[in-house]
């Protein structure tokens, strides 16, 4: 998986729950501060990226993620660790 | 014919504003305009695919002209469930149409009612539960679905920080809040009270439990013509959705910036039937006894009251129960009864606010609407039911009911504005 791929993601997410502009949806951009994000809100969205890329990410890796690249590189570690797991039986 | 006796040590509550998001229309005139003319709302659901209903259930008064991003961001509406979305709709028009209000936040208060509150969310979230399981449930769904949502988006949203309430009283939810909400202002704890109830029950579960109950009328074949108060021909109620909300406002400081007052809250009066969980007392005692007490409140006499606007919610145990109270306080045919629930259908927690709003309409007119579908008089009830067309109202207040399942009472009474108060 791509983080520009994951970005995407992220920004598809962003608007379609929060009704942001795309272009405000920056690697750069705040959860909080910039997307108007609470802590509810922070948990509906891991939830539609869980949706979208088919993971699961534990609460404790949210951890100090208050940016939309930071997410993103969450995404990809969560992901990365997925494939580098020996594959389950059937999966 | 006496004036109100009032109680010096009471603030008189005027009613300065407004707001219904009903079936009937989204604003108080497309509210009045129905009721006026006569017809029902009632038709075939829309809001869900009814196929899963019994066929004779599958309709209801569905409110059909309300957009909620004509009042919130998407993100704000997306976070609050339908039933709270009418109602801070129907308050934000209330305040809009109260004026100028600038009262100390700290002395505004809300009182809102609604019987069961953000129900299509949990259902929804069930679904969820059932079909993906729990990590997948909505970190949303407690505050949308709990029932004190509505008071507490209305007041978030203004800033105000005064006395901040929810009534759950089932069906007489609407009518409590508007009573409630005038005791803060006449006992000298809030200057202004946004008023109200809302509630949107037409979902596949309550339309299925309300149907199991056999509280429904199950006339599909005709829905316009199926919730007919008072009618011989009743079968039960049709489910309707909708708030309304009220601006409550101290009387000295309404009249003092010149505010339009549609009226004043002069009596209020709740009580239990202390009887059956959803069946009223035979004989209508606690019904009776509500309407008395708030005659007493106001400082009336039953002859004092122009008409009443009862629950009346078209089915078998309620209108006769309702009626023989109506006798024993009024007399034999002895006050114009209405139902404004045969245009409207049941709006549970937000039919006593959306009357208390037909009733001050009704006082302005100086007409009282029909019940909507009373074309077969109960030889059964003694009461004389407005039906057909409006009939001139004689003056006098109105007394405006609802009862809920569980016993509960509420009487409100309602008089057009006095330029002075009569000592």
């Amino acid at each position: 998986m791509q983080r520009d791929e994951v970005l995407e993601g992220l920004a598809d997410v962003a608007v379609e729950l929060l009704g942001v502009e795309r272009e405000a949806v920056t690697p750069e951009a705040r959860f909080e501060e910039d997307l108007g994000v609470d802590s509810l809100g922070l948990v509906e969205i891991v939830m539609a990226v869980e949706d979208r890329f088919d993971l699961t990410i534990g609460e404790d890796r949210l951890e100090g993620v208050t940016t939309v690249g930071q997410a993103a590189d969450v995404v990809l570690d969560v992901a990365g660790a997925a494939e580098d797991a020996p594959a389950e039986a059937g999966a | 014919m006496g004036g109100p006796r009032r109680r010096p040590d009471h603030e008189r509550v005027a009613v300065t504003g407004l707001g219904v998001k009903c079936p009937a229309g989204c604003d108080p005139d497309a509210l009045w305009a129905t009721l006026a003319s006569g017809r029902s709302c009632a038709g075939p659901i829309e809001r869900f695919d009814a196929s899963v209903l019994p066929a004779r259930y599958r309709f209801a008064c569905e409110v059909h002209d309300f957009d909620p991003l004509d009042y919130f961001e998407f993100k704000e509406a997306r976070r609050l469930d339908r039933v709270t979305q009418l109602g801070v709709a129907a308050a934000a028009d209330a305040l809009a149409s109260a004026g100028a209000v600038d009262a100390d936040p700290a002395r505004c208060g809300v009182v809102a009612g609604t019987g069961v509150g953000g129900l299509m969310t949990l259902e929804e979230q069930h679904g969820v539960l059932v079909e993906r399981g729990s990590d997948r449930v909505s970190p949303m769904l407690v505050p949308m679905m709990m029932t004190n949502a509505t008071a507490a988006v209305v007041g978030m949203r203004l800033g105000w920080t005064g006395p901040n309430l929810c009534v759950a009283t089932a069906c007489a939810a609407g009518t409590h809040s508007v009573g409630e909400g005038a005791r803060l202002i006449r006992d000298g704890v809030a200057d202004v009270v946004l008023a109200g109830g809302t509630e949107t029950c037409i979902t596949p579960l309550a339309m299925s439990a309300f149907g199991r109950m056999g509280a429904l009328s199950s006339r599909a074949e005709e829905p316009e013509l199926a919730s007919r108060p008072y009618d011989a021909e009743r079968d039960g109620f049709v489910m309707g959705e909708g708030a309304g909300f009220l601006v409550l406002e101290r009387w000295d400081r309404a009249v003092a910036r010149e505010a339009r007052i549609w009226g004043e809250v002069l009596g209020y009066a709740r009580n239990s039937d202390a009887h059956h969980i959803t069946a009223p007392v035979p004989g209508g005692a606690g019904a009776a006894a509500c309407m008395q007490a708030a005659l007493a409140d106001a400082g009336l006499e039953p002859t004092d009251v122009g008409h009443v606007n009862g629950h009346g919610t078209s089915t078998p145990l309620n209108d006769a129960a309702e009626a023989e109270a109506v006798v024993k306080v009024f007399g034999e045919r002895g006050v114009p009864l209405t139902s404004n629930k045969g245009a409207i259908g049941h709006l549970v927690g937000g039919a006593g606010a959306v009357e208390a709003v037909a009733s001050l309409l009704a006082l302005d007119r100086a007409q009282i609407p029909p019940t909507a579908n009373h074309t077969h008089p109960d030889p059964a009830l003694a009461v004389d039911v407005v039906a057909g067309a409006p009939r001139p109202a004689p003056p006098g207040p109105v007394v405006s009911n609802s009862f809920g399942f569980g016993g509960h009472n509420a009487s409100i009474v309602l008089a057009l504005a006095e330029a002075e108060p009569r000592a």
